[in-house]
């Protein structure tokens, strides 16, 4: 693959050059492995940005620093790089954007949707041959079933697709969280130890659910069930994302027939329970224990790259968990000041003045709703989201570790075949012939089956890495749209919110005029 | 960046007092060619404040027509309080004290900066700097003003302007320390030596025959602790907006780090721009909003207290009036002292009118200023909400667009570095 192409240098000072080979949106071209390109074709169209090439590395600071600082100071606009914007030239393939309607009204509930809007230019980038990929699903109407402890929410999931690979082109089906979790840890024993990187499912919550299944009709219940309805519907549309999960049958089984065998071992205090949690125990210390010559300069990379990448990740997730719990602080601090505005206008004895501050107080509450709107779209969008990706990551480097497992393996057979070998030789000196051709025979049949042990576990380490570096480029590939489109949502659901407060405040001013 | 020092002297000069500088309580004052006071510059060290106050005058009674002196917080508290322990202003409204440079603020985010270097990034500390030094010159600033406000209360007060303290202070080119502690010695604090937590009570307990006065306590009491209540609330808001811009300065920080996104390159520069300028804009409505309106609600707040004074003094006058009548009907009943009972109600019933007329007066006008000073402020905060709205959301249509829209690393550095100009 790319990996000549591969300059570790860049680590530093190539924070805005592209590794070679890496596009960060693919031409239209077959499969989704990386392609071999050069940079020339990170533009689809312009060849005067590219003779702008060499002036690139002077318009990108190599110090972070610079280019952070740079950014907020007052530039003149008569910088040089503004007149790269200015002269006629490139004009990008702009998809004519009016803010898709879907989203002034961001229902949080329904972010798929306008991930789907979002990516039609890139789907036009990515033509896969064949099927193309056209799914949708969407997890809904959470219904409590039953009474007391033995209750549960059933959620209704529909499939809406084109796919050939479907009986209909709309069906739904009613699930449990339970069938989600028996679904995920399916998927995981048969895709998990040959490389594919499975979606986690939604983390299990003993206190959540316990508040719903006692019958609490209030706030926190009720925003527990819409966090677990959104994080199901993204596990979902994560899990069909991907090619081959998508076509596995216990997939189709789960999103196609109405009835589904009941998932037991999924249940946190059973015996399977406890088993998965001891094995992962074993897991760990083993993985302590594996010391793997690592000749892939690629994996060694990769696997620092996701390290460092989950740090990062869990660090920004604690900071946008901050973020939300102090709008939302901010939220009820201006609520509060607009109950004393209010009161403090109807203390005011002169009329004008009275009536602008009751005004006043009206605005800082109808802001203190959109501040709140605001949390809850900075929770789903960005926290939620960098909480999926943080068990994702975990998910990754379990891959890479199902791939140290495979290597052991090998090398195990490997040292085996050896001792046998070893054996064998040492047979040699046995003063027993009658007992020697037996045993003879005997060794050279284990031989022969740990030799094919061998190979098969070469075939099985090679084809894991194989599978490893797709998926990663899949993964990161999917990453990128991801943040992509989750980031133009969220910025969308900012600008409704400042576009609001704008009509909330230009109503307000006269008021403030008219008092005299 | 180059000045803050905590240890060093910092001077603040007139450029830097008017640049971008919001004044947050705007009161029409300092219109009275004859007597123009301002405090063109401030020196600060650590946290001690001197001030430079300069007079440009045309009346008689002033030695020079332009001088300046320098002077520290103590020395305003001193004026005040001998205005206030003066009998004769006892029916007038004392424009409040100015607060004591209140420094809290910016030291308590100078400990945490210093707690939290070593789990900071750079940047992250680099920014957090700024802002520090910015929260620092902000209460610098502010600290300048309420002095300036309060003197050029004074100045434009018809009475006030004479007094012959407010002259010594502006024009007495030595340290008032010395006299400082003569005046408390003087003085002995007549009024601060009264009961002042009774005064609610006693006012309100007064029989009020005056309509005008009976009004003026109902709401100058109700609408005191309204306004105590609002500015507190004010001030709560303030910190969430600040604490939301610390957390932007976090996110934008990480989000910067190249490792995290490596792939993702331009469109994290994007994130990364749309998170500074969104910290930038939501640090800006945190002190603009803090100017305009808590500062507002702050100032008028002690504003408030001070006509509750007059109307405390005046309380003290009416019980005074009614126990030299007591006094009176006492010293007939017995016959003796008569005249000087009858003198001594005389004087109380006096003072009593002057100050009920010029108390009238003074609230009267008090009234006016207040609704004006609202209007005025209340007008630049919504303008100022609308502007910082009208960007953000500008920044973020820009943002989206370009995400969606181009693949060029160029564009997305210029526009970058246009949509961070407009802050």
């Amino acid at each position: 693959m790319a990996d000549a192409a591969r300059d570790p240098q860049q680590d530093d000072t190539g924070l805005l050059e592209l590794e070679d080979g890496e596009d960060l949106f693919p031409e239209p071209g077959p499969g989704p492995a990386l392609e071999e390109s050069g940079p020339a074709s990170l533009t689809t169209e312009d060849l005067s940005t590219n003779a702008n090439g060499p002036k690139q590395a002077s318009l990108f600071d190599d110090d972070p620093d610079d280019l952070f600082a740079e950014a907020t100071e007052e530039v003149s606009l008569d910088s040089p790089d503004r007149d790269v914007l200015l002269s006629d030239g490139p004009s990008p393939a702009i998809t004519p954007m009016t803010p898709p309607t879907s989203v002034i009204t961001p229902r949080i509930g329904h972010a798929h949707d306008d991930m789907f809007t979002h990516s039609s230019f890139d789907e036009i980038e990515e033509e896969d041959g064949g099927d193309s990929f056209d799914i949708h699903i969407s997890v809904s109407d959470p219904e409590k079933v039953g009474d007391g402890m033995n209750a549960y929410m059933a959620y209704k999931v529909t499939t809406k697709t084109s796919m050939s690979l479907f009986k209909l082109r709309e069906f739904s089906v009613r699930r449990r969280f339970s069938d989600f979790l028996g679904l995920h840890s399916k998927l995981a024993s048969k895709y998990l130890h040959i490389g594919y990187i499975v979606p986690p499912a939604p983390e299990k919550s003993i206190v959540g659910m316990t508040k719903v299944k006692v019958g609490k009709e209030d706030q926190s219940s009720n925003e527990f069930v819409e966090k677990r309805r959104s994080a199901l519907e993204r596990y979902l549309m994560r899990t069909v994302k991907h090619p081959i999960l998508l076509k596995d049958p216990d997939v189709l089984q789960f999103l196609e027939s109405s009835e589904l065998p009941r998932a037991v071992s999924t249940q946190a205090l059973s015996s399977a329970g406890l088993l998965r949690m001891v094995n992962k125990a074993a897991d760990a210390v083993n993985k302590m224990t594996i010391k793997m010559n690592e000749s892939d300069a690629w994996f060694e990379e990769k696997q620092q790259h996701f390290e460092n990448l989950d740090v990062q990740l869990r660090k920004l997730h604690a900071s946008v968990e901050s973020l939300v719990l102090h709008r939302k602080e901010l939220s009820m601090n201006m609520a509060s000041f607009a109950k004393s505005a209010a009161m403090l206008g109807n203390s005011e004895d002169h009329t004008a003045l009275s009536r602008a501050l009751s005004q006043l107080a009206e605005v800082e509450e109808k802001i203190d709703q959109l501040q709140q709107d605001q949390a809850n779209a900075d929770f789903y969008f960005l926290s939620e989201l960098l909480g999926d990706y943080v068990r994702l990551i975990t998910a990754v480097k379990g891959v890479f570790d199902q791939r140290m497992k495979t290597w052991q393996k090998w090398q195990d057979s490997q040292m085996m075949l050896q001792k046998k070998r070893e054996a064998e030789a040492k047979l040699q000196f046995n003063n027993k012939p009658d007992k020697l051709q037996q045993a003879k025979d005997e060794i050279k049949e284990e031989i022969e089956e740990l030799e094919m042990k061998v190979q098969q576990g070469e075939r099985d380490f090679e084809q894991i890495s194989k599978t490893i570096r797709k998926e990663v480029g899949r993964f990161e590939k999917e990453r990128v749209k991801d943040f992509k489109s989750t980031v133009i949502q969220y910025l969308e659901t900012l600008l409704q919110t400042q576009q609001q407060m704008i009509k909330y405040w230009e109503a307000f001013l006269p008021e403030a005029k008219a008092i005299s | 960046s180059s000045w803050f020092n905590w240890a060093k002297p910092v001077q603040l000069s007139r450029e830097e007092l008017t640049k971008k500088y919001i004044r947050s309580v705007s009161v029409d004052l300092n219109n009275d060619a004859s007597l123009l006071i301002d405090i063109p510059d401030a020196l600060c060290e650590r946290d001690k404040v001197k001030f430079t106050v300069h007079t440009k005058t045309t009346l008689s009674s002033f030695q020079k027509p332009e001088f300046s002196v320098p002077r520290q917080h103590e020395d305003f508290i001193w004026l005040h309080d001998t205005l206030v322990e003066t009998e004769d202003y006892a029916g007038l409204i004392i424009p409040p004290a100015p607060p004591k440079p209140d420094f809290e603020g910016p030291r308590e985010k100078m400990h945490k900066l210093g707690e939290g270097e070593a789990t900071m990034t750079k940047e992250e500390y680099t920014k957090m700097k700024q802002e520090l030094e910015a929260e620092y010159l902000a209460v610098f600033k502010k600290t300048v003003q309420v002095h300036e406000i309060f003197l050029q209360r004074l100045s434009s007060h018809p009475i006030l302007n004479k007094d012959r303290n407010f002259q010594i202070f502006l024009e007495y080119d030595q340290d008032l320390s010395v006299r400082r502690k003569n005046a408390k010695e003087m003085f002995g604090g007549f009024f601060k030596n009264m009961v002042k937590s009774a005064d609610e009570v006693l006012i309100s307990g007064v029989k009020e025959v005056d309509d005008f006065f009976e009004q003026e306590k109902t709401f100058l009491l109700d609408y005191y602790s309204k306004i105590k209540d609002s500015t507190a609330k004010a001030e709560k808001m303030t910190r969430s907006h600040k604490n939301i811009a610390d957390d932007y300065i976090r996110i934008s920080s990480l989000m910067y780090q190249q490792k995290i996104t490596r792939i993702l390159i331009y469109t994290h520069i994007v994130v990364t721009m749309s998170f500074v300028s969104l910290q930038k804009v939501e640090g800006r409505v945190a002190s603009d909003q803090e100017l305009k309106l808590t500062e507002l609600l702050r100032y008028y707040m002690r504003d408030i207290q001070a006509a509750k004074d007059l109307l405390y003094r005046r309380a003290r006058a009416l019980a005074d009036y009614e126990n030299s009548n007591k006094a009176l009907d006492k010293a007939r009943l017995k016959s003796k002292d008569i005249p000087q009972a009858e003198e001594h109600q005389q004087q109380c019933l006096q003072k009593f009118d002057k100050l009920s007329e010029s108390g009238k007066k003074e609230l009267t006008s008090f009234k006016g200023r207040r609704v004006v000073a609202f209007r005025k402020n209340l007008i630049e905060m919504a303008e100022l909400e609308i502007k910082h709205a009208k960007v953000r959301s500008s920044i973020q249509l820009y943002y989206i667009c370009f995400i969606m829209c181009t693949n060029e690393l160029q564009y997305a550095w210029g526009i970058c570095k246009i949509l961070c100009e407009q802050i």
